[in-house]
């Protein structure tokens, strides 16, 4: 599984810590909620609905500087908008890693 | 410029908003989590530029610029490089970042943005340096015998009827056994147009412009749809 790193959000900061813990902190704010949505969504069947936070949760993979989580929620993102979850398990992997990581911070 | 952040999530305002803070001349007015709190702010104020997430739940990007009369430019943030392709088809959409967003690619759109403002800004200033002069010049015209100055000024609608052309004017109406084309090469082209084939019409003397027809001292005068387009290029349109 892929671990994710804080090389996109020091990049990002640009050496200005005040604003990299800022952003952490909004990160660990909300990760959190986008997560309780998503799994509402997913629990409901409202697939489309799913879809839509793993867009934005994609985000958050990406900040976290997770690659190749990033691709898979793409796949899992359009295997949702079609009506479908089979991705599903893989992942909350990923979720579940982002979500240690974040508490981590 | 002055501009505001339109983004369900946070981290990517935050983010945003801190690259405009590096920008001397970015100053952000206010920050929004969704797209009708945003509409409702921009009908009462007016802003520089928008940072416009696309995928928002309920109301999304797209809704919001279809939705605004005169959308200000806006910078598209989208996780999706895909929608690039879509947004184009809006004049108002100057660029597009994609998340998570570097300060590199983030100044590369503002440039564009500031390019943007500053060729509609000469483009507008072009067209208010043609308006207010005055329609200097005349012109005469023989009828019944005697040569009749006509001030340009004066002038309003020129109307092609058989083998006479019609001259409106202030205070008078003229028929002169001509054609439009003999008319239209006297006259100075920056103050009248050949908004159909049997009309010229002078800019300065327009009321008002309707779907197909321009009111012009109480005539309603036919625009062919290959001039409207020509016309409102040349209008000084707000």
């Amino acid at each position: 599984m892929e671990r994710p790193t804080l090389e996109t959000i020091k990049k990002i900061a640009g050496g200005d810590f005040v604003f990299e813990h800022k952003l952490i902190a909004i990160i660990k704010w909300e990760l959190p909620l986008e997560l309780v949505e998503y799994h509402e969504h997913v629990a409901g069947n409202a697939f489309a609905k799913a879809a839509l936070s793993v867009h934005k949760l994609k985000h958050k993979i990406s900040i976290l500087h997770m690659h190749k989580s990033y691709k898979f929620a793409e796949r899992y993102e359009e295997e949702l908008r079609e009506g479908k979850a089979t991705l599903q398990e893989d992942f909350e992997d990923v979720i579940n890693g982002m979500s240690s990581f974040v508490n981590q911070l | 410029m002055n501009c505001i952040i339109i983004d369900d999530e946070a981290a990517s305002r935050s983010i945003v908003s801190h690259y405009c803070s590096q920008l001397h001349d970015l100053q952000v007015e206010e920050e929004f989590t969704n797209a009708i709190d945003a509409i409702k702010f921009l009908n009462k104020r007016s802003v520089d530029l928008v940072f416009l997430d696309i995928h928002m739940p309920g109301f999304t990007g797209m809704d919001l610029i279809e939705t605004l009369k005169n959308p200000p430019h806006v910078i598209l943030i989208t996780s999706d490089p895909d929608f690039a392709i879509d947004a184009f088809d809006f004049d108002c959409i100057v660029d597009y970042l994609v998340k998570p967003i570097m300060i590199e690619r983030f100044e590369k759109a503002v440039t564009k943005t500031r390019y943007r403002r500053e060729r509609t800004k000469t483009q507008r200033a072009e067209r208010q340096d043609l308006a207010p002069t005055p329609v200097d010049g005349e012109m005469f015209v023989k009828v019944n015998r005697k040569l009749i100055k006509i001030d340009f000024s004066s002038m309003s609608v020129i109307q092609a009827k058989g083998d006479y052309v019609l001259i409106k004017t202030d205070g008078e109406e003229y028929k002169i056994h001509t054609t439009l084309k003999k008319v239209q090469e006297k006259l100075p082209e920056a103050f009248f147009f050949k908004a159909h084939r049997s009309y010229i019409i002078n800019f300065r003397k327009i009321i008002d412009i309707q779907d197909s027809r321009v009111l012009i001292a109480n005539k309603l005068i036919p625009i062919s749809r290959t001039n409207r387009a020509e016309l409102m290029d040349r209008l000084n349109v707000l």
